[in-house]
């Protein structure tokens, strides 16, 4: 009898630890596993299928001397500073005017938040034929009787990197405004009814209270924005096909197109661990503050 | 009733005759496409015919580029497909791997050797030995030309490069765009292959496509080369990046463009409108490539296999790919031409026929070289390099004495 109880205590103790430990190794194999595995490929010759012959840094140093590998990291530095900017700041103001408690708030909200529903692949083919000089939004504007009107983005090498911009904010921005809203609701409001009766402005009230009480939203927003921008593949492929020549493209098209089709693994798994180093380098920073923070 | 009973047994013999050797072929490809489809369709039956059965195991996308990934997880984990729809430089790279089989047993049989042109039978074989089945032939360079939008304008089909730069002005004034193109690497890849064919001549192809001679990959005429495909770009209209090769031809079809250098696959869109060869559209060689043919062969690898019936079902298939009878019934659908030389040509229109000529009259002269384009030529790595610094090259204002060292250093880089 004791011994059945003792056992069944064990079985409790441990019954979270039996639990948690498939989804464990799950994720120590299929994701950190699989990082170290990219590593050490990127250290070898591979070139179709992994083959363990060590070249030291050769691949990285060929990536480095290669030109659209570098056009591609400029890419992403643009694209993705611009995205996350643009993106909170629209949903930062969205999320403000729909808090301002309107009618059908729940109807706009859905509105606005529906482009998240939609995949890049989708997105990027609907903006890829509004965006196209001779069927798309020049062409309309043109008809109008603005005949100089020239919105040419999408096939001019210097600015396509912008088209990408405008096809993620449009997608994303509205989720960035649903971030916010959560947490301007959560805001309390006997902290705005006090400022007022001191005489704040609403703009002031907004700046020196609300927002930065927003502050762990941000930093969601912003974490989830730019891994987003880091791992865009699917927009690129469908809005420009990388093109014009190889201008839009960013380091994970650069990444699949090396390791997958042209038989350069050992350079693919370079570039790979490149932009595993670009997120490392926003995110641990991050983590650093925010378990600092905690212990405070 | 006896004569059921006998019926019945000897139906039962045949079934067990052709149980006891019929083996299943699990055959990997890309075909998934109407004409394709339907191409693939035929080569199914006549393997079920044979008493052997067909594991269909399409990848449709990215022309071929999705079952390439899957064929490489596939033999990685040890379960390749009997059969691989695969091209060019890949067949050898998976048979230095040591995946495929010997088909030597087939081929020397059916007398593959004479019935093959030799750059040709270079490509399917490695270290000597068959590894793998072509299919079929597509002539790249060839000029498709709307002679209606000629006569509008008032201008001739270009010969020469020269020409068809100069044409440019004339077909604009009338309001046509001169060349129908679309901006992706591999079509930038497929101009400039026709132009550096046709200018440099077979030799100086082979020596800068094929053996990387860096010499050649830098020379005065390299840079020439460059300066004509640049020009060749106010020939297009602005709005080519992205545009899909078939829309580029549709344009030529409706008159809006005048004329395209493309693949002999662009037939098929021409005749899928109902247009006839020779009065609604003309199929010419590309300027300056008369007597020159860039070939682009769809073939079959073969995997090795463990189980014998499997083995002798894709020996089956190997044999009836190379058979008179698929080669036409296939090539008909697809639009190509028959791989095996000494083919009945009545069946075939006359683009076809032209190219039929062309392919054995200059696999005698040393005329018929591979397409680098379209990865007959170098492998997918050094392809990759080269459409790269092509594509880039023609989408910014870097100079031509620029790209050919840049040419030259990619392709270095890429060994």
């Amino acid at each position: 009898m004791a011994n059945q109880r003792r056992f069944t205590d064990m079985l409790a103790d441990s019954m979270p630890k039996l639990v948690l430990a498939p989804s464990f190794l799950i994720v120590m194999v299929c994701i950190y596993g699989y990082i170290l595995w990219t590593v050490a490929l990127s250290f070898t010759k591979s070139r179709m299928l992994p083959q363990w012959k060590f070249v030291g840094f050769d691949q990285y140093n060929k990536l480095l001397n290669n030109d659209r590998w570098a056009v591609s990291s400029e890419n992403l530095v643009v694209f993705g500073g611009l995205f996350i900017i643009i993106c909170l700041v629209i949903g930062i103001g969205m999320a403000i005017l729909l808090d301002q408690k309107i009618r059908q708030e729940g109807l706009l909200r859905t509105i606005y938040l529906y482009p998240m529903a939609i995949s890049f692949i989708v997105t990027g083919t609907a903006w890829k034929w509004l965006l196209n000089p001779s069927m798309g939004i020049q062409k309309i504007v043109r008809e109008w009787g603005f005949e100089d009107f020239t919105f040419d983005w999408l096939v001019n090498s210097e600015m396509v990197v912008f088209c990408l911009v405008i096809a993620a904010v449009w997608q994303s921005s509205g989720f960035v405004m649903a971030l916010f809203l959560a947490g301007l609701r959560g805001v309390d409001s006997e902290m705005i009814k006090a400022a007022q009766l001191d005489g704040a402005s609403m703009p002031t009230i907004y700046r020196r209270i609300i927002l930065p009480t927003l502050k762990p939203v941000f930093f969601s927003a912003f974490v989830i924005l730019s891994h987003i921008a880091i791992k865009s593949f699917d927009l690129v492929t469908a809005l420009t096909g990388g093109g014009p020549g190889y201008s839009s493209d960013l380091p994970a098209n650069f990444m699949y197109a090396h390791a997958f089709t042209r038989s350069q693994m050992g350079l693919g798994a370079a570039s790979g661990v490149m932009m595993l180093g670009g997120v490392l380098a926003i995110l641990i920073p991050y983590l650093y503050s925010e378990l600092r923070g905690k212990k405070q | 009733m006896n004569k059921t009973k006998a019926a019945i047994a000897g139906l039962a013999l045949a079934v067990s005759a052709v149980v006891a050797n019929a083996g299943e072929v699990e055959v990997l490809h890309y075909w998934t496409s109407g004409g394709e489809a339907k191409s693939v369709a035929v080569l199914k039956d006549l393997l079920t015919q044979e008493g052997h059965s067909w594991k269909d195991f399409a990848v449709a996308g990215g022309a071929g580029e999705a079952a390439m990934t899957v064929l490489k997880s596939r033999a990685v984990s040890g379960n390749p497909p009997a059969a691989a729809q695969m091209k060019g430089l890949d067949i050898q790279e998976w048979a230095d791997l040591g995946f495929l089989a010997d088909l030597d047993g087939v081929a020397n049989k059916a007398g593959w050797d004479e019935l093959l042109p030799k750059v040709v039978s270079d490509i399917m074989k490695f270290e000597g030995k068959y590894v793998a089945v072509p299919v079929n032939v597509h002539r790249v360079n060839w000029l498709w030309a709307n002679p209606a939008a000629f006569a509008k304008a008032g201008a001739e089909i270009p010969t020469t490069w020269d020409e068809m730069i100069a044409v440019g002005p004339k077909l604009k004034a009338a309001g046509i765009i001169p060349l129908a193109h679309g901006g992706q690497a591999w079509q930038d890849a497929t101009l400039f292959e026709a132009i550096a064919l046709g200018m440099g001549g077979s030799e100086f192809y082979n020596k800068a496509f094929v053996t990387h001679d860096d010499a050649t990959l830098r020379s005065a005429k390299m840079v020439e080369i460059f300066k004509t495909f640049k020009a060749t770009r106010d020939l297009i209209d602005a709005d080519s990046p992205g545009r899909d090769w078939n829309i580029a031809t549709s344009m030529v079809i409706n008159g809006t463009a005048a004329m395209q250098i493309m693949g002999d696959w662009a037939k098929g869109e021409f005749t899928a409108a109902g247009k006839v060869p020779g009065t609604d559209f003309i199929c010419a060689p590309a300027p300056q490539t008369e007597h020159q043919y860039t070939f682009n062969i769809d073939s079959f690898a073969m995997f090795g296999l463990d189980s014998d019936d499997s083995k002798v079902a894709q020996e089956t298939l190997a044999r009836l790919i190379m058979e008179p009878k698929f080669q036409e019934a296939f090539n008909l659908n697809k639009g190509s031409i028959p791989v095996r030389q000494g083919m009945n040509e009545t069946p075939f229109d006359s683009c076809a026929k032209a190219s039929m000529a062309s392919f054995s009259s200059t696999a005698k002269t040393g005329d018929l070289v591979p397409s680098f384009a379209h990865g007959m030529a170098t492998t997918s790595s050094a392809l990759g390099a080269i459409s790269d610094v092509i594509t880039n090259f023609y989408n910014s204002d870097q100079s031509a004495d620029e790209v050919v060292v840049k040419l030259a250093n990619a392709v270095k880089a890429s060994m």
